[in-house]
């Protein structure tokens, strides 16, 4: 019996003699492997990426928010819900009796406009308390958050984005100016970091006022979120029941608030867009089938080609299998090869995507990349098959005489 | 030995039964030198064939070596002509990606044989065939001649008892023709049986036993040994 080395030789001469063929072959099979890789990293890049976002939120995150939606949980946003009654700073305050809640920051958004001197502008107006900043994990550039003071305590004192701090104060000092927000004065206690875009909310043109001082600023009680940091994300659940409870409680035994976690916005996100990776990875599998097609005709051809080296090597005692063998080695060789190429092209693609754009992590899944190498070798050796078994059913007579 | 009984080969085509070869029966020694002659579609390629293994009969049996190898599978017909035959064609049939030595070497890859052993037995080949310095050659690099002797050494690479040529000299000049025809003449006297199917009368008169064809049936028959084996 034929020597698995020397088949793969033979086989291997056999490619190597018809270049253009080999080259074609080579180039379906890698551009079906590349896509494969290429498009799946894209998914995976866009679902880490989206999920990177979510992180930056903050770790073990619920958030409260008044009106109860019917989706409960699972509305990512939760921004549909009919409020029966606000949600208020003694409901923030009452939270604060749980164990494992680490830090609680209310919020209250409005829009006003900011002036300093002769300098106006337009802005959405943050009222909120000190551990906000620490519940989303911001940086400060220039001296501090909100002070530490009780919530339903308004002071005069606020922080400015990046932005616009450099928007109003250009290249004066900020820190220790008092500046106009609606028909008050606060001081400039702090600035942030520059952020950028957080959750739609753009961060570096915002004002923090405590919660209290922006509820007298737009005279509304009602608070827009509760933000609770839970100590562990094992605690998450416990800690949601305790939201729920206390909250009825408050509210005469109405549940009427929505209570949203990272991980269940994280997970519909997660579910999205990976089924947004498995949709296109199959679709490019699809090229995959269609370099597979082309090697069967492909293989059709050279077996008629070599119809007479074939009933050669019967006539020198090669058995139809070891024909069979040598002409599926041909194409488990073609497209293993083409898989390796592909994959190397992907990468390259992969790598040319991540340098084009920095923010999305292009990276393909171990799975795409054992899935393509897969199915192109299946792909590749089923559709071989038949030019094979036609190959090996040759009547070496006619083949021989096959000049 | 080679031994036919009541071999039948029919052929359909269309409507019609081609009888090819029409009750053969033949024996053939050990070490013979037999010319097969006749006109085109006598039969004497199918009864080549047929010796080769490469076809099969409609009704007989065929004996080598006192085996019924018509009754011999695929795969086993396929080790059977590994071992005891070989053939030469007129189109000298190589492999033109392979060189001359890897031509050669092709019945003891197929047979499984490993490289060290295989090269020290594709050396001797080429060094009987006077083609050592041609070894690396690829076949259109070779002239006719040189082609035709690169096929004698692949068909006796394996030490067949059976040397099957059809046509052997046919693609050759007269001068190439000859060499080749010599060398052929050689193996036989070293002890392989040779079967070479032929046009050329000449060509058939240079052999000890000839046999003449007509609608696959055995005309004449002259020189046969008179050993009658069993």
């Amino acid at each position: 019996m034929l020597l698995a080395r020397d088949a793969i030789r033979f086989s291997w001469q056999a490619l190597s003699a018809n270049t253009t063929r080999t080259f074609l072959m080579l180039l379906a099979m890698s551009i079906g492997v590349g896509s494969v890789v290429i498009l799946t990293a894209l998914g995976e890049g866009a679902r880490n990426y989206v999920t990177a976002e979510f992180s930056s939120l903050g770790t073990n995150l619920v958030i409260v928010i008044p009106g109860k939606s019917e989706t409960s949980g699972d509305n990512p946003m939760g921004l549909i819900g009919i409020t029966e009654r606000d949600l208020t700073i003694d409901d923030a305050l009452a939270l604060k009796r749980h164990p494992k809640i680490n830090r609680i920051a209310p919020l209250n958004i409005g829009v006003a406009e900011v002036a300093w001197q002769s300098r106006k502008r337009e802005v959405s107006i943050m009222g909120t308390n000190y551990e906000f900043q620490k519940i989303r994990q911001w940086k400060i550039a220039q001296g501090k958050f909100l002070p530490k003071t009780d919530m339903s305590r308004a002071t005069s004192v606020c922080v400015l984005g990046a932005d616009l701090r450099n928007e109003i104060f250009g290249a004066h000092s900020a820190l220790g100016q008092w500046i106009r927000i609606g028909d008050r004065r606060f001081r400039v206690i702090g600035i942030l970091d520059k952020e950028g875009q957080s959750m739609g909310m753009d961060v570096g043109d915002s004002v923090f006022i405590p919660v209290a001082s922006a509820q007298s600023l737009f005279n509304v009680p009602a608070l827009f979120r509760i933000f609770v940091e839970v100590k562990t994300r094992e605690a998450i659940p416990k800690v949601i029941s305790f939201i729920k409870g206390t909250i009825q409680e408050r509210h005469q035994g109405v549940e009427d608030i929505t209570v949203i976690t990272q991980d269940a916005i994280l997970a519909t996100f997660d579910r999205i867009l990976s089924a947004l990776t498995y949709s296109i990875g199959g679709i490019a599998a699809i090229s995959l089938f269609v370099a597979g097609i082309l090697i069967m005709n492909v293989m059709l051809v050279t077996v008629s080609q070599r119809t007479s080296e074939i009933g050669l090597l019967k006539s020198l005692g090669a058995s139809s299998k070891a024909i069979l063998n040598l002409i599926l080695i041909e194409a488990i060789l073609l497209s293993s090869l083409g898989a390796l190429i592909g994959l190397i092209l992907g990468q390259l693609g992969c790598w040319g995507i991540r340098s084009a754009f920095p923010d999305l992590p292009a990276y393909p899944p171990a799975w795409a990349t054992l899935a393509s190498i897969l199915i192109a070798l299946i792909t590749g050796v089923l559709f071989s098959l038949l030019p094979a078994k036609k190959a090996a059913r040759l009547d070496p007579v006619v083949a021989l005489s096959n000049r | 030995m080679i031994k036919l009984e009541n071999i039948h080969r029919n052929f359909q085509v269309g409507d019609q039964t081609v009888r090819a070869l029409d009750n053969i029966n033949l024996i053939i020694n050990d070490g013979e030198y037999v010319s097969v002659m006749g006109p085109s579609g006598s039969g004497k390629s199918t009864l080549l064939n047929l010796l080769g293994l490469l076809d099969s009969p409609t009704s007989g049996n065929y004996f080598l070596n006192k085996n019924n190898v018509t009754e011999l599978n695929e795969n086993q017909q396929a080790i059977t002509r590994n071992k005891n035959i070989g053939f030469v064609f007129q189109v000298f049939h190589l492999i033109p990606r392979l060189t001359a030595a890897e031509n050669i070497g092709l019945p003891l890859v197929l047979a499984g044989i490993p490289e060290a052993e295989r090269k020290q037995r594709v050396h001797t080949a080429l060094d009987s065939m006077n083609l050592l310095d041609r070894s690396h050659h690829k076949p259109q690099e070779l002239s006719g001649g040189q082609r035709q002797r690169v096929a004698i050494a692949r068909a006796t690479i394996t030490e067949p008892s059976i040397l099957l040529a059809d046509e052997p000299t046919g693609n050759l000049d007269q001068k190439s023709g000859l060499n080749v025809i010599e060398t052929l003449e050689q193996l036989n006297k070293k002890g392989i049986t040779l079967i070479i199917v032929t046009h050329d009368a000449a060509l058939g008169a240079r052999s000890t036993r000839s046999i003449r064809m007509i609608d696959g049936r055995i005309e004449s028959d002259v020189g046969a040994s008179n050993v009658t084996g069993t």
